[in-house]
């Protein structure tokens, strides 16, 4: 890989150890890769809130050898600067407010508020969200990023514009520290059109349609496919490209896709393919549809439902809201729990609306900063959990051991108030 | 399985990871999930619908098509290096950031670009030794 001027300098450690480390690390993941060269980025999402499952691991409890372990993949305990590109924090272990309906011990707790305060105190933005295009980072089309988080990415890349490969914590930690990331895959114009084209032949309106498209096509394409959906007719919105995005990332490995005359790099499905034939044609009808539903389904076999978990990836006010509406003049089941997920800034402004209190005296619970998936926790004695997230249910049964149960969002609040899931397929 | 005895074969790629380890063949043409899909304690694959679902590669030459989901892929095979649950070796056929970046960080030799279908080549128990500073791929199959 060529390097410049100031990347050598950086690797041979004008810039001192760590980030030499972080050269290093880009060097090694660039070389893997064939990348030929690095590109700068001032927009880097990573994950480096630490708790004592990832101090335990790494001999020493400083946040500095967790972030040079973890972060950078380092052979020794450096002392981490302050970040140089403008670097935010996702999706996290903890609910500051609410960590004790987790679980969580005192001292697991003090250990991942130590953690956040060093991710402040080296400069990184604490979005705690799975969806930083909420609440402050909305990349420019074009824009060269260092994202973590497949949903973000699959979003961004998708529906802005701009540019991101799927990153780890490791080289979002190296980019944080040098403003780099290797110039590979979805950076380059050639490598961003669309490879497979999706004939949609049912309509796809709401939440849950959309959720089940992108279930079905992330099982459908290999990882470094860019599908082109066409045949929709209704215009999606955030909340629907969210739930699309999220599902196939999560099924299979979708990083980009295009929606002609919606996303943001396609007018036309020429346009998305640019000119040239599909690689392969796919057809999704009713029972392509049916499909994606019982494989969402597949893990459930009682109907009796103990958490309905909504925000993944991270509600929107919108979401809240429309919880907050459902349950009006109800309360959720004795022994059924009913949490929302959403951004810790957005939080603050649905405690503002009513909308956590509305929530709290019907029996739910706002959280935010994290997710049952993420933060791997539930309600004691949790069976079956509820959704509205092709994301969420895809992985909750692997990581939890728990059954799964994928519908929409009215039967989600409905299983939330009888304590019954009631949903139907499509 | 057919009847036939099978021979050596020596596969011939690219070594992204330096080093040699061998190990007990563990193949899957699927790709894998890193975060929500690998249990890091007991390096086990935990994916519902996976076909490995409940087997360990730990100290196994994993070979699989690559990696898929989440972008925790790196930091879970990372972890299952600190907690001595890691392949030996990992061959596979497509390459991406989370598979460049896992391979990366787990420290074990890594071979893809190879001149034969490892899928054709390789099956679950064989013996393969990986020679990833060469970019060589050995697969010896039992009782040879």
């Amino acid at each position: 890989m060529r390097l410049t001027d100031d990347e050598r300098a950086m690797l041979d450690g004008a810039e001192g150890e760590a980030v030499a480390a972080a050269m290093d690390l880009l060097v090694r993941y660039g070389e893997v890769l064939g990348a030929e060269r690095l590109v700068d980025t001032d927009n880097v999402c990573g994950a480096n809130l630490f708790g004592s499952r990832h101090s335990l691991v790494c001999g020493s409890p400083t946040p500095d050898a967790a972030f040079s372990e973890h972060s950078l993949d380092a052979p020794t305990v450096l002392t981490i600067p302050p970040v140089k590109a403008q670097s935010y924090q996702l999706i996290g272990p903890m609910d500051t407010e609410h960590w004790q309906v987790q679980g969580l011990p005192q001292a697991e707790h003090d250990e991942i508020m130590a953690s956040e305060r060093y991710n402040a105190e080296h400069g990184i933005h604490l979005l705690n969200t799975c969806t930083p295009y909420q609440v402050g980072n909305v990349p420019l089309k074009g824009e060269h990023c260092a994202w973590m988080e497949s949903s973000a990415v699959v979003y961004v890349n998708s529906v802005l514009g701009a540019r991101t490969n799927v990153e780890g914590r490791e080289s979002t930690g190296a980019a944080m520290l040098t403003g780099k990331i290797p110039y590979w895959g979805l950076h380059l114009d050639g490598n961003r059109h669309g490879t497979h084209l999706v004939e949609v032949g049912v309509p796809v309106t709401s939440n849950r349609d959309w959720g089940l498209l992108g279930y079905w096509i992330g099982e459908q394409v290999p990882e470094e496919a860019i599908p082109v959906v066409d045949g929709i007719t209704a215009t999606p919105d955030l909340v629907r490209l969210k739930h699309f995005g999220a599902a196939a990332a999560s099924s299979g490995g979708v990083e980009m896709y295009h929606v002609p005359g919606i996303t943001a790099e396609a007018r036309t499905v020429e346009e998305a393919l640019a000119g040239r034939a599909p690689q392969v044609r796919l057809r999704y009808g009713a029972a392509e549809r049916q499909e994606a539903y019982e494989h969402l389904n597949a893990t459930a076999t009682d109907t009796d439902v103990d958490l309905v978990m909504i925000g993944c990836p991270h509600a929107t006010l919108g979401q809240i809201r429309d919880v907050v509406r459902l349950l009006e003049g109800r309360r959720v089941h004795d022994g059924t729990e009913l949490w929302v997920f959403t951004p810790r800034a957005l939080r603050h402004v649905a405690e503002q609306n009513g909308y956590a209190q509305a929530l709290a005296d019907a029996g739910a619970l706002l959280m935010s900063d994290t997710c049952p998936a993420i933060g791997q926790f539930l309600p004691n004695g949790t069976r079956v959990v509820a959704t509205d997230s092709a994301k969420q249910v895809h992985y909750l049964p692997a990581i939890m051991g728990v059954q799964g149960l994928f519908g929409t969002l009215a039967e989600c609040v409905d299983a939330a108030v009888t304590g019954t899931w009631r949903g139907d397929a499509p | 399985m057919t009847g036939t005895r099978r021979e050596q074969v020596v596969l011939t790629g690219r070594g992204l990871v330096g080093g040699v380890a061998e190990g007990e063949a563990l193949v899957t043409r699927e790709a894998i999930s890193g975060w929500g899909g690998v249990e890091p304690r007991r390096g086990r694959v935990i994916e519902s619908r996976h076909e490995l679902v409940g087997q360990s590669f730990a100290g196994k030459v994993l070979v699989f098509r690559g990696a898929k989901g989440s972008s925790g892929w790196s930091g879970m095979f990372h972890m299952s290096r600190l907690m001595g649950s890691a392949p030996a070796a990992m061959v596979f056929t497509t390459m991406n950031t989370k598979i460049a970046l896992g391979v990366v960080v787990t420290h074990v030799p890594a071979v893809t670009d190879l001149d034969g279908d490892p899928f054709e080549v390789i099956r679950t128990g064989d013996w393969v030794r990986v020679d990833a500073d060469r970019g060589q791929v050995i697969v010896t199959p039992p009782g040879r």
